[in-house]
């Protein structure tokens, strides 16, 4: 294991992977647990690219001024991720829209509240 | 016919009877002939195998194969071929009783009624005719399952009730212990097949043995067996045919029939004998067979008292079965027999008195004999063949499992069978005394129940005493289980 | 010519299914393609199946990029079951969607709806043939985007909400997978599922690799609601559109079960997962905890499609109690477990779909007397119910056989006790739903109820039939999922 420094990355990625399941855990907005959704998956994009990068490597061309490389397969790999992630956040912010028009309200809390209200009353009503 | 095409008749006639009678919905007078003709062509069916199984044959047929290397088998053994007449003998008598009692007491569903019971005699025998115990399993939970809106015809709150107890013991029990008692064979032996002799071995070792012999008498809890014994009492919600032909014929004698095809084809009675493992088993029959009794003496309601009497009756089979002398084991099979035509009766009788006179207490049947005398005559004849009396077939059988504990020196079961004949008696007698020579309760204008049910019941007292006068076909049938 | 080209069209006709549909954009011709391609993937699927079990294993290049630099289509004993299973649950899906649909769905959402069940069922198909780790992660989040989707189309507003949560957990799970992908790929230069199993394996217990095994164990746990993860189904389950329900019960879940099974089998071994990590014992704690305390919850449900999810957990729980036995038998059971629980589940909630068609509801409250109104309706249920409980004859039975035996083989007769004791709670909660149909009285919510169409009726019916042969004529399904297990178990080290 090489000193702490080296590592500086994995440590930058940690630190956005944790703070970005914490607001989706701990926030009731439904735009702030995207927002930390999106910080999540932001994270691993760190964490795939930046051992990729080697100091002082160039893209990978044959030639012979060139010996040291970065590994491009992270940047590709990434690639689809971020499609893949502005798609969920596309996704995610469309359901709060329609939610916000359902319920009239972004936060669990109330919308929660409201689906009681009306299963209870759906309840009563039945019985 | 040969008699593999016979044990596919067999089994195929009572299906091919629900799909008929299902589609006579409209047509209450053929859908009840096709019933009859049913019972009638099934009978036939397994009537003409008895030769070929006297003469030793074993027809077997194969029907799905189930898991890979396990296939359905249907095979007709001596057990399973008593069993199966008894079954199908006493399904025409109850057909006929049926009609009867359905008319006469209006009842609602009587198609789904009569579907239900072609689709039980069709699992029953093929539980009769299992070869391996994958197809016993499957066909003991198609009776279950089948029976059930039988049990709760009447769709009623305590109908309802009295099904969640049905149903509650007889899966549970089957799946928790029968079905993990069966895969702990298969996986102990690569086999489930019934094999002359058993199948075990001493390849579990004395302890195992001891709790798989357990999980498969508590978990074929159609065999009544205390403390898995409440759901039998809880099926007397039915209507009384159903109590009559399935509660004290096809349901439990399936259970105990289980038990003694166990305890002879996958246990081996010789194999059991050597093992102290197994000693606890004629202990928790003869409890139950006391216990019972003793509850039966103390209940009121006809149908209640008569279903502690079939709790107490069952664990002489498993009892006789689990005395592991070739006597005792005589006396199981003649008993499953012996009950079935005694305890039908019993159970006929009943149903007559609440068509006629709408009583179902004890207490209330003050005289009656007087009102109805066939139906308490042959009432007489199954109480004397519950207490093991000559001329009935109850002695036959007693006899047999009275003479292999004694031969087994087993004292405790002895005395048990002594004890329980005198309880037997304590609680059968006082009722026909109570019909013929207590006076009759005023304003009581009532015949005889509607006449099909009388000859019904008639016949099957006939039976009881047949069997003792001309014992000779079950005898020859049971005396081939102990390799004869 | 195009028989070489089978393990790409498997996917890669329901793919463009999608915008084929979105430029028809008219309802019919919409159900049309959406129907014609869930039966051609079948066809391709069954065509794979039958090469497989010749050839043991099919390997396609994609794009002819050799692997372990290309991504690589790899079939074997193990995902063919799979594939047959996806397709063959879409394809009676798709056909009862004709009526289901245009009755849950709004009109003009039709075609979007037959869309996203193209692309989820691309996804699934794509899960299930990959051989690339990181393609995974791309088929999962295909399949579970046009997932939240078609669950927010769901008519109750509470599908909305359903489908954000669920997005929540999906994403985060699959994020957690990806991170476990990532460090493998760190470690062992390969994202090739195959190549990464020989790396691996020289590699050894490195505490990154375990990281990784934790970080795909609670990735994919997450998305095949292992419990306690469990928490985002029943409400998905419950306020989807019943075509949604029935499609993802009996696929979405089972899907995740197989990677689960790759990763654990093919990729890591015995070794980092029972000697150096007790994932067996976790694994195990879980599984009975879900087939117990779920299938309780099930029981005090007061809606027959909540049951029906909460059952689910309860039977995804038999499944993980196979794989933590990991031996020849149980394994068998999880694999032919997976197939009979998607084929009944299926069934079931398309009958409640049925059932929903006709009364507009699945309360229990609602249904009381339902059996006199809709009676085979129900007789399927009380059918699809027998196979939730394991009674002989149908194919939840033939799962149970196998994992009994597999804790007999692992030397455990009390083990051997835990699956027939959750199937007794199955008992308990559906005959809740036999009670509520068979023997109240009709209540006002059934008045002029009739049964249901014979467009849904069939194909849920005709699914059950499937439940019934698969449980009386077993040696194909058992056939077929003990040669996976064979593959699986014989990739442990």
């Amino acid at each position: 294991m090489s000193p702490f420094p080296g590592h500086y990355s994995y440590a930058v990625t940690i630190f956005l992977m944790i703070a970005g399941l914490y607001i989706v855990i701990a926030r009731g907005n439904l735009i702030k647990k995207l927002v930390g959704l999106a910080i999540f998956q932001t994270s691993v994009y760190l964490l795939y690219i930046a051992p990729g990068k080697l100091i002082g490597g160039t893209a990978p061309i044959v030639d012979a001024r060139y010996a040291v490389y970065s590994n491009p397969l992270p940047h590709v790999l990434i690639l689809t991720a971020i499609v893949v992630g502005i798609a969920t956040l596309a996704l995610g912010l469309a359901l709060v829209v329609r939610i916000r028009e359902a319920y009239g309200s972004i936060e669990e809390d109330e919308i929660l509240e409201q689906d009681r209200a009306s299963a209870s009353e759906e309840h009563g009503r039945a019985a | 016919m040969n008699p593999e095409a016979l044990v596919l008749a067999a089994a195929a006639i009572p299906l091919a009877g629900a799909a008929l009678i299902a589609a006579l919905d409209r047509a209450p007078n053929v859908r009840e002939g096709v019933t009859l003709a049913c019972a009638g062509l099934l009978f036939a069916a397994v009537a003409a195998l008895a030769p070929h199984v006297l003469a030793g044959a074993r027809p077997a047929v194969e029907l799905l194969e189930m898991f890979p290397g396990l296939p359905l088998v249907l095979r007709v053994e001596p057990l399973g071929m008593l069993f199966a007449l008894v079954a199908s003998a006493l399904w025409i008598v109850n057909s006929l009783y049926s009609i009867g009692y359905m008319r006469a007491n209006r009842e609602a569903h009587q198609t789904r009624f009569y579907v239900c019971f072609a689709g039980a005699l069709a699992a029953t025998i093929a539980i009769a005719f299992a070869g391996n115990l994958i197809t016993l399993f499957l066909a003991y939970e198609a009776l279950t399952l089948v029976t059930y809106p039988l049990v709760t015809h009447h769709g009623d709150e305590a109908a309802k009730r009295g099904g969640r107890v049905y149903l509650g013991y007889l899966l549970a029990t089957s799946i928790v212990f029968l079905l993990v008692a069966i895969i702990v064979t298969w996986y102990a032996t690569g086999t489930i097949e019934f094999v002359r002799g058993g199948i075990l071995g001493d390849r579990l070792g004395n302890a195992a043995t001891g709790a798989l012999l357990a999980l498969y008498v508590f978990g074929i809890g159609k065999a009544a067996l205390m403390p898995f014994h409440r759901w039998l009492p809880a099926a007397m919600v039915a209507p009384t045919p159903v109590s009559a032909l399935l509660h004290a014929v096809a349901v439990v004698k399936a259970g105990v029939f289980a038990v003694v095809k166990v305890v002879v084809y996958v246990f081996g009675v010789d194999a059991m004998a050597g093992l102290g493992s197994v000693d606890w088993l004629p202990t928790v029959a003869g409890f139950t067979i006391v216990a019972a009794s003793v509850v039966a003496l103390r209940a009121d309601n006809l149908k209640r008292r008569l279903a502690y009497s079939t709790v107490s009756q069952l664990s002489y089979v498993v009892l006789a079965a689990a005395l592991l002398t070739p006597l005792s084991v005589i006396g199981a099979a003649l008993h499953i027999a012996a009950h079935a035509f005694g305890k039908i009766t019993l159970f006929f009788a009943a149903g007559a008195i609440y068509t006629a006179a709408h009583k179902t207490e004890v207490s209330e049947l003050d005289g009656i004999g007087r009102r109805m005398p066939w139906t308490m005559a042959a009432f007489a004849i199954g109480a004397l063949s519950m207490i093991g009396l000559p001329p009935t077939a109850g002695f036959v059988s007693k006899w047999f499992i009275l003479s292999g504990a004694m031969s087994a020196e087993h004292w405790v079961a002895v005395a048990v069978i002594v004890a329980s004949t005198l309880l037997n008696a304590g609680y059968f007698l006082p009722i026909v005394w109570r019909a013929f020579f207590r006076p009759c309760a005023a304003g009581a204008a009532h015949g005889e129940a509607p006449a099909p049910m009388v000859a019904a019941l008639l016949a099957t007292a006939a039976l009881t005493v047949a069997m003792f006068f001309y014992a000779d076909l079950p005898l020859a049938l049971a005396r081939q289980l102990n390799g004869g | 010519m195009i028989g070489e080209h089978l393990p790409a069209l498997q996917v890669v006709v329901p793919l463009v299914a999608a915008p084929l549909i979105v430029l028809a954009r008219r309802g019919a011709a919409a159900w049309l393609i959406a129907t014609i391609a869930s039966f051609v993937s079948l066809a391709i699927a069954l065509a794979l199946f039958v090469e497989v079990r010749e050839a043991g294993v099919v390997s396609y290049a994609l794009g002819s990029w050799a692997p372990p630099w290309g991504i690589e289509y790899r079939i074997d004993a193990a995902n063919s079951v799979v594939l047959v299973l996806v397709a063959l649950l879409a394809s009676f899906v798709a056909p009862y969607a004709w009526r289901s649909a245009a009755f849950e769905v709004p009109e003009d959402q039709h075609y979007l709806c037959y869309a996203m069940f193209c692309l989820c069922l691309a996804g699934l198909l794509g899960i299930a043939i990959t051989g690339d780790a990181f393609n995974l992660f791309v088929f999962l989040e295909i399949s579970s985007l046009s997932s939240y989707v078609l669950i927010a189309l769901g008519r109750d507003r509470r599908a909305l909400l359903s489908a954000y949560q669920y997005l929540i957990v999906g994403t985060i799970g699959a994020t957690f997978y990806v991170i476990g992908v990532g460090l493998l790929y760190l470690e062992t230069g390969t994202l090739n599922i195959a190549d990464l199993a020989a790396r691996v394996a020289e590699v050894g217990t490195e505490r990154p690799v375990l990281a990784a095994l934790a970080f795909i164990t609670v990735g994919l746990s997450l998305k095949l609601a292992l419990f306690p993860l469990h928490f985002w189904l029943p409400n998905a389950y419950a306020y989807a559109p019943s075509i949604v329900s029935a499609f993802l019960a009996g696929t979405a879940t089972k899907v995740s079960i197989y990677a689960l099974l790759r990763f654990y089998f093919s990729v890591f071994g015995a070794h980092e997962l029972f000697e150096v990590l007790p994932m067996g014992a976790i694994l195990l704690a879980l599984s009975v905890a879900a087939m117990m305390l779920a299938s309780l919850g099930a029981v005090f449900q007061d809606n027959l499609k909540h049951m029906l999810a909460y059952s689910s957990v309860g039977q995804i729980g038999y499944i993980t109690f196979g794989i933590s036995l990991a031996n020849q038998p149980a394994l068998t059971g999880s694999v032919v477990h997976l197939v009979n629980h998607g084929v009944t589940k299926t069934a079931l909630f398309l009958l409640a779909g049925a059932v929903a068609f006709r009364v507009r509801s699945v309360r229990f409250e609602r249904l009381g007397g339902l059996a006199r109104a809709m009676p085979l309706t129900c007789a399927g249920i009380v059918a699809g119910g027998f196979s939730l409980i394991g009674v002989p004859g149908t194919a939840g039975f033939v799962s149970k056989w196998y994992f009994v035996l597999g804790a007999l083989e692992a030397g455990s007769w009390s083990m051997a006790f835990l699956p027939v004791v959750s199937s007794l709670i199955a008992l308990w909660y559906m005959w809740r739903f036999v009670e509520v149909a068979y023997f109240r009285a009709p209540g006002p919510a059934l008045a002029g109820v009739k049964e249901a169409p014979p467009a849904l009726l069939v194909p849920s019916l005709a699914l059950i039939a499937v439940t019934v042969f698969f449980g009386l004529d077993a040696p194909l399904t058992v056939g077929a999922a003990a040669q996976a297990a064979q593959v699986l178990l014989g990739g442990i080290r």
